[in-house]
């Protein structure tokens, strides 16, 4: 491995990656006090039009450009709420903190919600408002291009019992939520087309997405399932009761586990429970949320605690 | 000259980008398009939509993949994960052979989703080479690398650009994704000849050529992809298919797209060369050497 090439390339990337000023150019004195002209000059011709730091300039805009964008396509929800100048805030710090690790621009997001969790000074006071349209949003991302698992077989249906261990299909998001966000959700995204995550040409100016807030929302627990039909992500609502049992089940546990977590402080009628389990099956095997392990039940059974 | 193997042997003729805007027009007009390239991490996902597209494209069209983040020239080793995706598409397109950029872009795991320029260096060559290699030998398909678009050049560089280009490949044995595009664009950023350029590439290794549009601004040149070609630019594609033969050819246009008939009948163009190079050829010296030099000067 060459440490010539490997210097340059850490140097670059870090000036490239460097935040950009308000205005959006590059800046003078990096953070750690390096001057960022003599930087560049120490790797980067200059020419007869541009400096060193100027052609540096360049990629160092290209980049946050880029991110800028990609953020704003994939979290159009927090922006809503947020307003522009504290969604602005917060995608700056959180690009900065989390660049991006992987070679795809469709992951760029799938560490906000853990970041909002940890830095609320951002959101305040609609931290938690923050959180559960974000956290929607990814799964939004994650139920999109999911893979889509076969059904169980009749034979497997026909097999039940308490051992039983199901599967959810992988595009089946579950999420307990403050905030009643999948109508704002679904009000934000009306209007907003799709793009493709990756390209190859570059940038000269920043694109801002058009900002379409929303009223202040009271709160209102709700529980919700975030899956694809065909090759739309819809958002439905659960009970208390559907929620625990599907996480158990999406946990890997056995139905038994899965009921008796669905019913742990439960307020519903014992006499209504089998019914009401008998229509979430019905309802789940129609949107096709089952499907069999992709290890044999019996390895998977639990009768014991949640995992 | 056209079907090499670099390109899998094949003859393809002038293509365009898929993308998102065009779906529908495509699957409702099915219009006459010879072939399509996707950008390959667009489509590396498990299921949804992207599949179900592409499916559907993949029934009636044939496809070309080309990539934006292998990187052969990051210092650091090949993402393991991302050359499983890439060759599950492989299988999915039966892509005849497989492109993406002579670049880097990412560091200690970090991306910049950039196409960084390489320092034109024999070390970097020897590194960016091998890494080629073992791209070509895990997906089984030939592999042809592209020359970006670049607006800084360093001072550790040992040759130039061209050079570098055909240290690579020969080293690697790969093929060459030539954008005539991109050396336009670098030509006016670093004051070079595009016209050496195109004559020192190793024409029997081209496996495809990439034409698109850029943004000139008062101190430099912008690789946009968002205008029509320029005739500068068509005529390096002439000069380039006048050393390759008829290549198979892509339009990029990827920002402010048209219409599909926009960028199809923009992209078409193309055949002016490729189906009529015996009579353009005679006059190519007479007509483009001066476009080419005031755009340079």
């Amino acid at each position: 491995m060459s440490g010539v090439l490997v210097e340059l390339q850490k140097r670059m990337a870090a000036a490239v990656m460097e935040p950009l000023t308000r205005n959006e150019t590059t800046r003078r004195i990096r953070r750690d006090g390096v001057a960022m002209e003599r930087e560049a000059a120490a790797f980067i011709k200059p020419n007869d039009s541009l400096s060193s730091l100027e052609r540096l300039e360049i990629y160092n805009r290209q980049y946050w450009f880029r991110l800028y964008s990609s953020f704003e396509d994939d979290f159009p929800g927090l922006q809503a709420v947020l307003g522009r100048r504290q969604f602005e805030r917060v995608m700056r710090a959180y690009l900065d903190q989390c660049p991006s690790i992987s070679f795809t621009l469709r992951d760029l997001g799938s560490r906000l919600h853990a970041w909002l969790t940890n830095h609320k000074e951002f959101t305040a006071p609609k931290s938690r408002l923050a959180e559960d349209i974000a956290g929607l949003e990814w799964a939004h991302i994650e139920a999109y291009d999911a893979a889509t698992t076969p059904p169980p077989t009749p034979e497997f249906f026909a097999n039940v019992t308490e051992e039983t261990v199901f599967q959810l299909q992988p595009s089946v998001r579950l999420l307990d939520l403050s905030y009643p966000v999948d109508d704002l959700m679904i009000a934000v995204r009306q209007d907003a087309g799709s793009n493709d995550t990756s390209t190859n040409n570059a940038t000269a100016t920043r694109k801002v997405s058009t900002l379409r807030r929303v009223a202040n929302l009271p709160p209102a627990q709700i529980w919700l399932a975030v899956h694809r039909q065909e090759f739309t992500v819809y958002y439905k609502r659960l009970t208390p009761e559907e929620y625990r049992m599907l996480t158990a089940i999406q946990a890997g546990n056995a139905f038994g586990v899965a009921f008796e977590a669905a019913f742990a402080n439960s307020t519903m009628d014992e006499a209504d429970r089998p019914a009401f389990l008998q229509e979430c099956f019905h309802q789940w095997a129609i949107l096709g949320w089952l499907c069999e392990p992709e290890i044999p039940s019996h390895e998977f059974a639990r009768t014991g605690e949640l995992q | 000259m056209p079907a090499n193997r670099f390109n899998g042997f094949t003859d393809y003729g002038v293509g365009i980008g898929l993308r998102i805007p065009h779906y529908q027009h495509i699957f409702e007009q099915k219009p006459v398009v010879d072939w399509f390239e996707i950008i390959s991490e667009n489509y590396m996902v498990e299921g949804g939509r992207p599949l179900h597209v592409l499916d559907r494209i993949l029934e009636q069209y044939r496809v070309v993949q080309h990539g934006v983040s292998m990187y052969f020239g990051s210092a650091e080793p090949l993402n393991r994960e991302h050359l499983r995706r890439l060759k599950n598409l492989v299988r999915r397109t039966k892509t005849p052979w497989l492109t993406d950029h002579l670049c880097w872009g990412s560091v200690d795991g970090r991306y910049t989703h950039d196409l960084l320029p390489m320092p034109y260096t024999f070390e970097a060559a020897r590194l960016t080479a091998e890494k080629i290699r073992q791209v070509q030998d895990f997906v089984e398909i030939p592999v042809a690398v592209e020359n970006v678009s670049s607006y800084a050049e360093f001072h550790l560089s040992e040759m130039t650009e061209w050079e570098f280009l055909n240290e690579v490949v020969e080293q690697a044995d790969c093929g060459i994704l030539l954008d005539v595009n991109n050396i336009y664009v670098s030509s006016r950023n670093h004051g070079f000849n595009p016209l050496e350029y195109v004559n020192s590439v190793p024409a029997e290794r081209v496996a495809q050529i990439h034409i698109a549009g850029h943004s000139e601004f008062k101190r430099y040149t912008l690789d946009t992809h968002d205008h029509p070609v320029i005739e500068p630019v068509w005529q390096l594609y002439a000069r380039a298919i006048e050393r390759c033969g008829p290549t198979a050819t892509l339009l990029e246009w990827d920002d402010n797209i048209p219409s599909f008939d926009e960028v199809h009948r923009e992209a078409l163009k193309a055949n002016r060369f490729l189906h009529k190079q015996e009579d353009l050829l005679p006059s190519f010296p007479s007509t483009t050497e001066p476009i080419l030099e005031e755009a340079t000067r």
